[in-house]
């Protein structure tokens, strides 16, 4: 097992570290760093004037050369003008003395994830407070989708061709065939407009992003366990967050029920299944006991497969609900060609995305142990 | 003119959409007057979801197809009429023109266009891209996965290391930097499409080749009738005005103008390549592994006995016996495929701000959608429905291709 993590955890770096200058690259063709000059300057700027704010601003230098200093491998540029030093280490302009105090080395290899340029802050700041508020929709996310996906689909797989099961499968391809765009609108329309008049719900989350406020505390209970309970549980209503929850968790809802009950019909016709039935075993005993554990298998690659696609899910519904998460956060450093944030954004998506391979690939194996890995 | 009550107005629209019932019915009526003759098609027929989800599907091909063709639409999809913004369904005109249509039947959207034209619209949008979009998937897929399976070793750690890498992104943040007009400007989609657009020629030239090579006398015309169509379609999709690429500081020059008979909008492109090159990773995975599978088999090992190439063996062996599992998941892509081209067009990316497709009306529709529901709610349910349809027929084909 150890040979087989070390691999993965090596493959994991080198397609992280491809990924991230495939978006280096991408983001810093030179229309992209005219659009930056342009909205961090102004819009009227000529092209010697763009060229010249890329050369102070140390984007001038060769894409691998700045991708080193990024990665944290090169020195970080610096430049000495008769105002002070300015460099990439160094926060605005600086006396010599200062710049001479400043680290040589600022990349993500020294933990300096860099600045972003659309909301003026340290990406690190940014992606950790964004990441909290899309990890608690994710938690209530997981909450509702897993376990209602699992019964759907164990009741569905149970009598393989009954009513039950055509009915639940029926459900569940009408889930994954409704995107969330569309869910989510329909949702907006239906439940909080003033035209048909169910105004059960909000129709945006913003409140669900509250900050939380200095006096709130928990007796006996650690600070990161407070600022954790309090996203999760307390900002977030039924009245301003189930309607984001559900859009999200549909979608991914119809695809794991349909896997599971593909493996629960599956189990049912097995030899052991009908050995235990013939025994005389009941059949709640039988779906319970005999079926249920060898069934849930399947399922679970599928689940942590899910994720990277809950983050699909995750950027549009943040849009529609107006909730200031992550997806908000990729969306805007996208558009704003906000260079190291989407770096950083990128790095935890692919992260996400192998981490939860390998989780599922272990988990496999622990959950049946007929798989041996090489 | 009154406004039209509601039974009027489904009354109206399906009376407007009747060449759509029409061509369904004559359709329906010949496919099962003769599904004994018509293989997998015909046996489509005999499941019930199967025949739904076909309906469905058919009902928005048949829509789009005489949608474009100006057939069912009521108004101009572009054209704003003075009064008519954000009316309820339904509302009559102001003032009707000799030969206009008198109704906005399902009302005006914020710029005061006819939503139930611009529906019709976009759906011809939809069918365009989509199946196209997901054929030259399959192509790329196919043409890689099957190499990649059949000999294993090297040149599969490499390509699954790319699909990986691929699948490994966000599909958002690729769309984002792929399709924004400034990496448009640096041709970085250009060079996309002419490398994604060499596979199905090179697949093209292999099935033949394979198969045709020990009579030179047939594969010579044919190679060169077939690649020589293939290679001219391939030049006039990828270079328009005369150049492969053209941006200021660098030019290839590709197609001269006077061969060049279309000319692909330059943002449809874009979305297109980007779909394509989202879609070959995951096409490429199951051909791979249904390769992995069938090359066991005793038939590919008669075939190798009886000394038959690579090429021919994984075309004309393998390939053949791995349409079932492919034929269900091309249908379940293109769904997918509509899926991804609503997410774009809902971000606004990629296609132009006035086009009618679903996506984009919806992102339109959403914003004042706690006033009016009517003009985002259309086009998310037609998207609904057709998705739906091809679930349908897939969930139909796969019952079907298994009871052999």
């Amino acid at each position: 097992m150890g040979p087989f993590i070390l691999r993965r955890t090596g493959m994991m770096i080198v397609t992280a570290i491809c990924l991230t200058f495939i978006v280096f690259f991408l983001t810093n063709l030179y229309p992209n760093l005219e659009k930056l000059a342009k909205t961090q300057g102004n819009f009227r700027m000529s092209d010697e004037a763009v060229a010249s704010w890329l050369d102070k601003n140390g984007y001038a230098q060769p894409t691998i050369v700045k991708y080193s200093q990024w990665l944290g491998v090169m020195p970080g540029w610096t430049r000495t003008s008769e105002k002070g030093v300015t460099g990439r280490c160094v926060l605005g302009t600086v006396s010599a003395a200062e710049a001479a105090q400043a680290p040589r080395f600022c990349g993500i290899l020294q933990g300096d994830w860099g600045y972003s340029t659309v909301f003026r802050d340290d990406v690190s700041n940014i992606v950790g407070k964004r990441l909290g508020l899309t990890g608690a929709l994710m938690f209530w996310v997981l909450l509702l989708m897993v376990p209602t996906a699992l019964l759907i689909g164990v009741l569905a797989g149970m009598r393989e061709g009954s009513v039950t099961d055509r009915s639940l499968s029926t459900v569940s391809i009408l889930t994954t065939a409704t995107p969330e765009y569309v869910s989510g609108v329909i949702f907006i329309a239906v439940f909080t407009s003033s035209t048909v008049g169910l105004k059960w719900f909000k129709g945006t989350a913003t409140s669900a992003t509250a900050k939380m406020p200095s006096d709130y505390s928990l007796a006996f209970v650690p600070e990161w366990a407070e600022a954790f309970w309090f996203r999760v549980a307390v900002a977030p209503t039924l009245e301003n967050f189930f309607l984001p929850v559900l859009t999200i968790a549909l979608y991914g809802m119809g695809y794991i029920s349909r896997m599971t009950r593909a493996s629960m019909t599956e189990v049912m016709t097995a030899q052991y299944i009908r050995t235990a039935r013939l025994k005389g075993v009941s059949f709640y005993n039988v779906v319970v006991k005999h079926a249920l554990r060898n069934a849930l298998i399947a399922p679970f690659t599928v689940i942590m497969l899910q994720f990277p696609w809950l983050l699909n899910g995750v950027v549009i519904v943040e849009t529609l609900f107006n909730y200031k998460g992550f997806g908000w956060a990729l969306v805007q450093a996208a558009s704003n060609n906000d260079i190291e944030l989407l770096l950083a954004v990128s790095v935890v998506s692919v992260v996400v995305v192998l981490v939860t391979q390998l989780i599922s690939d272990i988990g496999y194996v622990y959950l049946n142990p007929r798989i041996r890995i090489s | 003119m009154e406004p039209l009550s509601t039974f009027e107005i489904i009354t109206r629209i399906l009376v407007q959409l009747s060449p759509v019932w029409i061509s369904l019915v004559l359709l329906y009526a010949l496919s099962i007057a003769f599904k004994r003759r018509l293989g997998l098609y015909g046996k489509l027929f005999d499941s019930p979801i199967g025949m739904i989800g076909f309906g469905l599907v058919m009902f928005w091909v048949f829509t789009g197809i005489y949608g474009a063709l100006d057939m069912i639409v009521t108004h101009d999809a572009l054209s704003q009429v003075s009064g008519m913004k954000n009316k309820v369904p339904g509302t009559a005109l102001r003032s009707v023109e000799e030969g206009d249509y008198g109704w906005y039947l399902l009302g005006g959207d914020n710029l005061a266009r006819d939503v139930f034209s611009r529906l019709i619209k976009g759906a011809w949008e939809v069918i365009k891209i989509a199946p196209l979009a997901a054929i030259f998937a399959f192509m790329v897929g196919i043409t890689l996965g099957l190499p990649a399976g059949y000999y294993g070793g090297k040149l599969d750690v490499f390509l699954s290391f790319l699909a990986n890498l691929i699948l490994a992104f966000p599909v958002i943040l690729l769309f984002y930097l792929l399709v924004t007009p400034e990496i448009v400007a640096t041709g970085v989609p250009n060079y996309m499409a002419i490398v994604l657009f060499v596979f199905p020629i090179i697949f093209l030239a292999v099935l033949l080749n394979s198969r045709y090579h020990t009579r030179p006398a047939l594969r010579t015309p044919l190679l060169i009738g077939v690649l020589g169509f293939a290679t001219w379609m391939y030049l006039q999709l990828v270079s328009s005005g005369g150049y492969l690429i053209n941006t200021p500081d660098f030019k290839i020059i590709g197609l001269p103008s006077v061969l060049d008979f279309f000319d692909i909008d330059p943002g449809l492109l874009v979305v297109f390549v980007s779909v394509v090159f989202v879609n070959s990773p995951t096409v490429f995975r199951i051909v791979r592994g249904l390769t992995m599978d069938i090359k066991t088999r005793d038939y590919v090992a008669a075939a190798q006995t009886r000394g038959e190439g690579p090429w021919y063996i994984m075309l004309w062996e393998i390939l053949p016996n791995a349409r079932g599992p492919l034929i269900v998941d091309f249908c379940l892509r293109i769904g997918y495929t509509i899926i991804l081209l609503g997410t774009l067009g809902f971000f606004g990316l990629g296609l132009a701000p006035e086009s009618p497709d679903w996506g984009s009306t919806i992102n339109d529709g959403r914003k004042l959608l706690s006033i009016y529901l009517h003009p985002a709610l259309p086009p998310a349910l037609a998207l609904l429905s057709l998705v739906l349809g091809l679930n349908l027929l897939a969930d139909g084909l796969r019952e079907e291709s298994l009871k052999d």
